[in-house]
């Protein structure tokens, strides 16, 4: 009570600092009712959803929904959409920041023959819109036998340049004194990548490995195209299919949107930092 | 805290040379290097590079990956859809007319909206971050979540949004509703993303131009025109380049909300595309589209480039 009395009275309510709160309030409810209605939703019977007056409270509150989504031998799988959805986003991530890192140090801090074209040429593809891949890749995929399966998913998008850049960028602004030090004490490039290099970069390469994960997690257009069987959906694919009938049950759809939401906010709200750095560093990339 | 990423830097240390004496220690042996970028140059010549050029190859056939011959057509496809009344000119170009709409009616509010509310969050006061979050979450969302919330808040018969306004309006099923619909939600959920991005910039104005604005007597619109707005004319020109770009390639939300709707007003190049080079597996047609917007795109970008540069050196 008596810190709410002295911050009142260090800052007073004038007209203007009454406006920014009003505007932010206001703000703050337009972003969060959609997702406490999909919340809400979720959680009512189809006849309660769909009737009118609309409730915010659901009447009676029930968690049939999520029954009938989590279980396997439903015609909507989510909880086999969600493995799945989890196994691609883990495994993309995990290869782009492999391959990324080790690419990356190779362009920053080794010498070799054409190292100045292979930095440009992988700088040139971040300006080609991805639509351009879409079809190419389609025929690529199918010739490995990899439509309607999850390496689809896995594999191409690792050729992606924009990790490699980032990366680059990082290690090139680390200081090279520690290196040089072992490299006189008899260190080979190994050692040095994994014990120095690596270890300096754990930020940059958690930024890399949080961005893949939500841009994985979220990708849509390409699931929806190269998986067919309801069992090798991904989650954004998968529920994409739970309103394109007539007759769309709203809980069952809400539900497997909360199922979808659910780990990205965790991940969001855990990984914060990482995750408004990553979208910062795509603004300095410009 | 203290492991804030450095900004990128232009130029490299290894790159700037390296001490004289250190070249006399064998660095690395000669295939050093090419172990290091071996792994992602396989998938990044995989699927980048042979890509670019398949694509290129692709649009010059009547190509339909499920029969067995590819003819070569030439420059065919193409010409097709520079030849009004052929089987697809009218129907790509109405897409991408749609795609040109709703980038239009989109890109003013995705950049001033977000502007304003990275003016709010740039105030000092309590609970900064957590509203940072909370205008930000929508975007970790994607657009399948996103655009299944909106089909049912936008229902016209049991959706949320008619329910207060009283009226039947139909939000996703006739234009202009379709297009307000449309704009409405790609700024729910976009909006955080450049106001970070906005944000960013801002905290790299000097505060001493703002106390200099003060102590000359300037008003806070004074002090947003002459300070703020030029400090941020780079990020301005940023946000612009990339959010044409994401508009451009609209998919997702036309393809869960109105689903092109009404007769196909709302398909986005991107839509069309798709369907038909994976819908219909015309994969040659659908490859020379995708070039002929690409093409469109890089220009729009370049001399968007271009034009902010020019005001910059003004």
């Amino acid at each position: 009570m008596s810190t709410l009395t002295t911050t009142t009275r260090r800052k007073p309510w004038t007209p203007g600092r009454v406006l920014f709160w009003l505007t932010l309030i206001v703000l703050t409810v337009i972003f969060v009712a959609p997702l406490l209605w999909m919340v809400s939703t979720s959680f009512k019977t189809n006849e309660d959803a769909t009737a009118l007056p609309l409730s915010w409270l659901p009447r009676p509150f029930t968690t049939d929904a999520y029954k009938t989504v989590l279980t396997a031998s439903s015609a909507t799988p989510v909880l086999r959409w969600f493995l799945n959805s989890l196994l691609v986003a883990v495994a993309n991530s995990v290869l782009v920041v492999t391959v990324d890192a080790l690419a990356a140090y190779a362009l920053a801090r080794l010498r070799f023959r054409g190292q100045k074209f292979a930095f440009g040429t992988v700088v040139a593809t971040l300006f080609v819109p991805p639509f351009v891949f879409l079809i190419p890749n389609f025929l690529i995929v199918s010739k490995l036998g990899w439509l309607d399966s999850l390496w689809a998913l896995i594999i191409p998008s690792a050729g992606g340049a924009f990790g490699v850049f980032f990366l680059r960028q990082f290690f090139s602004s680390l200081p090279v004194d520690l290196e040089e030090a072992a490299l006189i004490e008899g260190a080979n490039q190994w050692q040095i990548f994994t014990r120095i290099v690596l270890p300096l970069a754990r930020p940059a390469l958690a930024t890399l490995t949080v961005l893949s994960f939500l841009t994985n997690w979220n990708d849509f257009l390409w699931p929806v195209y190269v998986l067919f069987s309801a069992e090798h959906q991904t989650l954004p694919a998968g529920l994409s299919t739970l309103q394109s009938s007539a007759t769309t049950n709203y809980p069952l759809a809400m539900a497997g949107a909360v199922v979808a939401s659910v780990p990205v906010l965790i991940l969001f709200v855990a990984a914060q930092r990482h995750v408004i750095q990553s979208v910062t560093h795509s603004g300095l990339k410009g | 805290m203290t492991v804030q990423a450095p900004p990128v830097r232009p130029e490299s240390r290894s790159d700037a040379g390296v001490p004289g004496n250190s070249r006399t220690i064998p660095r690395h042996g000669r295939l050093t290097p090419y172990l290091f970028l071996a792994p992602f140059a396989v998938l990044f010549i995989g699927f980048v590079l042979v890509p670019a050029i398949f694509g290129l190859w692709v649009s010059l056939h009547d190509y339909n990956y499920l029969l067995p011959g590819q003819p070569w057509v030439g420059l065919q496809n193409y010409l097709d859809l520079f030849t009004p009344g052929s089987r697809d000119s009218g129907d790509f170009w109405h897409s991408m007319l749609a795609t040109g709409i709703f980038t239009v009616l989109s890109v003013p509010f995705l950049i001033v909206c977000p502007l304003g509310v990275a003016l709010l969050l740039n105030r000092a006061f309590r609970g900064r971050s957590f509203f940072r979050a909370v205008f930000f979450a929508p975007y970790v969302l994607g657009v399948s979540v996103v655009g299944l919330l909106f089909r049912f808040l936008l229902d016209p018969n049991i959706g949320l949004v008619n329910s207060y306004l009283g009226h039947a309006i139909p939000w996703t099923t006739d234009v202009p509703w379709a297009w307000v619909s449309l704009v409405a939600m790609t700024v729910w959920w976009t909006l955080g993303f450049n106001a970070i991005i906005y944000l960013a910039g801002l905290q790299e104005i000097s505060p001493e131009l703002y106390e200099a604005a003060e102590v000359d007597g300037a008003s806070r619109w004074d002090q947003f025109r002459n300070v703020t707005l030029p400090g941020l004319r780079p990020v301005v020109a940023f946000v612009t380049t990339v959010t044409l770009l994401a508009s451009a390639n609209m998919f997702g939300q036309a393809f869960l909300v109105t689903k092109g709707a009404p007769a196909n007003e709302t398909r986005t190049a991107i839509m069309y595309i798709a369907s038909t080079g994976l819908g219909s597996n015309r994969q040659g047609m659908a490859a020379a589209m995708s070039y002929i917007l690409a093409i469109i795109l890089i220009g729009i970008s370049a001399l968007n480039l271009r034009l902010s540069r020019r005001r910059e050196a003004s």
